[in-house]
């Protein structure tokens, strides 16, 4: 606030005070190149009127210190700019490893948001204060961009795969969420809002909440339902056990990570990518699955890792 | 008056030479084909405002005061498509480029005379593809047609309007084709590169990223009509394609396009700073290659447009280098146009209040991106409205202010008219304070968190879209007063004479308006470009 006249979103995660004093640092830089362009400008321009019609000014042709003094203080300002921007900006990128996740889809024009316990929300988002939150996003339709000013962040949400991006709320209260990304007629109206809450209040209503299965469960019924078990709870497919996060080695000598990306397309597309050792005999469940039962499958498979590499890591 | 004014003006000229609607319409007259893109671009110019002009009215109020959403979003559609395809990008290069490029290497006129003509029937070609686009219905996928919106869910006149991009792009190729022949092969003897006037060079560093990215851009249209039309899957996830390969394509192209708009307006600021100071350029080469060098690293930055599509980390870093990188150019050339006026013979016509004005407001413009190729800062401020105010502060108040410099600036030698002063400055003044009222209070919108693109927001942004439609409707007066004199001044300015500001070059050293074969006897140059310091052999 300056003077009761709001210059900048509440700072209301981890990240914003960062970003806020790169911001000012920026907003400092152009105000002082701003002024001495304008002033130079407005001192020549008086001090060197044209006082005579046929006034014959000495020429100058240039010079080179001044060319080079131009070129290096700008230079070493944008150098200075780039390496704080950047280093904050990887720093902001990496999300904490204890991350809750919770899984967000996004559809012309709302927002449905999923947390692992199995509660399901539209438009609104609650979460708990000072805990790291991890958000895997995915589009149903067109290319969507998930936004909440009091954080700093934004990322765009994207059909056809997976982004994410984490936050760690540091003040409780509602803060706006917008669809940045212009997605069609009701763009404008695909809004929301984050509800932080503290800790208890938020156990509270979670729990005083309405609850489907978790997802993880959800995805194991699914596992049954659609007969993967029948594959890879056999050994002719390879088992889930301990596969996300993991190396897998293909056919072709490749290796690859268990990333959500994979593991979606080997949904999708069970011949892109094939385990050594495994015949390529898996049907495609294109079209079969919607993206919240993907999701799904994926909490069921990143459950079946989680306990034993949470054990090695304490 | 006006008799007078005939009298002085009996000599043949390229306006009264023929009569007669064909005596245009089938013209390969270089300035001819200029005024005919001035009538052109001026009515997009107009269509584009009013568009503008609504958007501004509209978000007067928080629920929105005047369309509805679906109506609002195809009024910014049209309203970028229209500025940025039809009046940016051909604006200088069309207009004062047609006119002066031949006129300035000393030659009868450009290298391919009867393409330029089908350079224009291309222009308008598009421009009633994208007219009937509007008036059948309209497009809402923003200028941007992000695709899988565009392709699959959006409805509306998608096809056509991108069609009337895609033809008008190869009127901007021929243009640019045409330029860089002209340039290489038509100087006047003794009209060394180094000689050239700054604007040429900026005309031919535009003309090269005409040439080579205009084609991406019609293969990212062609792209989407075949996934639209005939459902071959190129970008849609759904069918097998990859969205965001849409955004390369398109910002490949999108991006430069930037700087076709700003370029020209560079090299017009610098013939108006040396004219209105009686000065040689300061740094002449600095000058020149920084606009060589913006235009090639103008193809390297287009991934600064996709910070926020979940590109890698490293790819992030890379294009927020690069981007940095453009500023050191943009601030030698800042820099140097300030240092001309140093010891120098200032005289404040309108066109120098239009070139200082251009001055101010792009480096404003061009400072406020530094906060958007820093990462940290870009991923709060993308697609906010601090966006929309950075690249109006360069397309308006950069490039639309040198256009208006620049016309200002050669009308006399168009028309072989003055236009009054007194009102040009006053415009030029108006536009100015219009312009930062209308903008800037959309630089603190985006900050606190406003996204573009909406057509209602929460109640709190209220106050500063209030200042910024209230600016607006003075930029729009100030834009209204130069269109009223400069028609009047067609026909009741008083006599310009062939240079009226004492100006060097060679379009001044022949009358004005000019015969239509330009020079009665091919000049030779002896000299510099900006020659102030030597002493006129001949008065004007």
């Amino acid at each position: 606030m300056w003077y009761g006249f709001p210059i900048r979103p509440e700072q209301a995660s981890t990240i914003a005070e960062g970003i806020d004093h790169l911001y000012y640092f920026l907003t400092a830089i152009d105000l002082f190149f701003t002024g001495i362009i304008f002033l130079t400008i407005f001192y020549f321009a008086i001090r060197y009127r044209r006082r005579s019609k046929d006034e014959t000014p000495k020429q100058l042709e240039g010079s080179l210190p001044l060319e080079v003094a131009w070129t290096v203080v700008p230079l070493i300002l944008v150098v200075v700019t780039f390496v704080w921007s950047s280093s904050l900006f990887i720093r902001n990128s990496r999300p904490p490893t204890a991350a809750t996740e919770i899984f967000v889809i996004g559809k012309q024009w709302m927002w449905q948001l999923q947390h692992p316990e199995g509660v399901r929300e539209i438009n609104e988002l609650h979460v708990p204060v000072g805990r790291p939150i991890k958000l895997t996003m995915t589009s149903e339709d067109v290319i969507h961009d998930f936004f909440i000013p009091a954080f700093r962040v934004k990322k765009d949400v994207i059909p056809g795969r997976y982004t994410s991006l984490w936050f760690q709320a540091t003040k409780t209260g509602s803060y706006h969420l917008f669809c940045g990304q212009y997605c069609g007629v009701s763009h404008a109206l695909m809004r929301g809002e984050v509800v932080v809450m503290e800790t208890q209040d938020y156990e509270r209503w979670l729990s005083g909440s309405q609850k489907a299965e978790s997802m993880a469960a959800a995805g194991a019924r699914l596992y049954e339902q659609y007969a993967c078990i029948t594959c890879h709870g056999t050994g002719k497919g390879p088992a889930f056990n301990d596969l996300y996060g993991s190396q897998v080695k293909l056919q072709d000598g490749k290796t690859v990570q268990a990333d959500e990306e994979y593991l979606r397309e080997s949904i999708l597309v069970p011949s892109a990518k094939i385990v050594a050792g495994y015949d390529p005999i898996m049907p495609t469940f294109k079209g079969q699955l919607s993206e919240e039962q993907i999701l799904q499958l994926l909490a069921h498979i990143k459950s079946l890792g989680a306990t034993e590499r949470k054990a090695a890591q304490e | 008056m006006s008799t007078t004014a005939v009298e002085a003006t009996t000599g043949v000229n390229y306006l009264n030479a023929k009569y007669g609607i064909r005596s245009w319409l089938l013209t390969t007259d270089h300035k001819r084909i200029a005024l005919l893109y001035l009538a052109s671009i001026t009515f997009f110019f107009l269509i584009g405002g009013a568009g503008a002009v609504l958007i501004r009215l509209h978000l007067i109020e928080p629920q929105g005061a005047l369309l509805e959403p679906a109506t609002y979003n195809k009024m910014f559609s049209m309203h970028g498509i229209i500025m940025v395809f039809f009046f940016l990008i051909p604006s200088i290069p069309a207009v004062m480029g047609n006119f002066l490029v031949p006129m300035m290497v000393g030659a009868r006129d450009l290298a391919f005379p009867r393409v330029n003509l089908l350079s224009w029937y291309i222009y308008v070609a598009g421009g009633l593809f994208t007219l009937y686009a509007i008036l059948a219905g309209g497009v809402d996928t923003g200028w941007t047609f992000y695709t899988p919106l565009s392709t699959t869910y959006a409805n509306g006149q998608v096809m056509a309007a991108a069609l009337g991009i895609f033809i008008t792009g190869f009127s901007s190729i021929l243009t640019g084709l045409n330029f860089v022949v002209t340039i290489h092969k038509m100087r006047a003897p003794g009209l060394t590169w180094f000689r050239l006037p700054l604007f040429i060079w900026a005309m031919y560093a535009t003309s090269i990223i005409q040439i080579l990215g205009t084609p991406v851009v019609a293969i990212a249209i062609v792209l989407v009509g075949l996934e639209r039309l005939l459902h071959v899957g190129v970008f849609d996830p759904a069918l097998g394609g990859d969205p965001i390969l849409f955004q390369h394509l398109f910002w490949f192209y999108s991006h430069p396009a930037v700087y076709i708009m700003i370029l020209p307006s560079m090299g017009v600021v610098s013939e108006l700073v040396t004219c209105f100071s009686r000065k040689r350029i300061f740094g002449y080469s600095f000058v020149a290659f920084s606009s060589v060098a913006i235009a090639v690293i103008s193809f390297l930055v287009w991934g600064h447009h996709m910070f926020v599509s979940g590109q890698s980390v490293y790819a992030g870093l890379v294009f927020s280098a690069l981007s940095f990188a453009v500023a050191i150019p943009s601030a030698i050339k800042v820099f140097n146009w300030t240092a001309t006026l140093y010891k120098g013979s200032v005289s404040y016509q309108a066109p120098m209040l239009y070139a200082m004005g251009f001055i101010g407001l792009f480096t404003m413009g061009g400072l406020t991106g530094l906060f958007l190729a820093s990462l940290a800062t870009d991923i709060h401020l993308h697609d906010t409205y601090f966006v929309i105010a950075h690249f109006h502060y360069i397309m308006v108040g950069g490039a639309l202010m040198g256009y208006l410099g620049g016309l200002h600036f050669w009308w006399p030698k168009m028309t072989g008219r003055l236009y009054p002063d007194g009102w040009a400055r006053f415009s030029a003044l108006v536009i100015f304070i219009g312009f930062n009222l209308t903008f800037f209070p959309q630089f603190m919108l985006g900050y606190l968190g406003m996204p573009r693109r909406y057509a209602v927001y929460p109640a709190e942004f209220q106050v500063l879209n209030v200042m910024s439609s209230a600016g607006a409707s003075i930029l729009g007066v100030g834009y209204l007063i130069p269109l009223v004199y400069f028609i009047w001044s067609m026909r009741y300015g008083p006599v310009a004479g062939p240079n009226p500001w004492n100006a060097k070059g060679l379009e001044w050293q022949t009358p004005s308006p000019p015969p239509t074969e330009n020079f009665e006897e091919l000049p030779i140059v002896e000299e510099e470009a900006y020659a102030y310091g030597v002493k006129e052999a001949h008065v004007g």
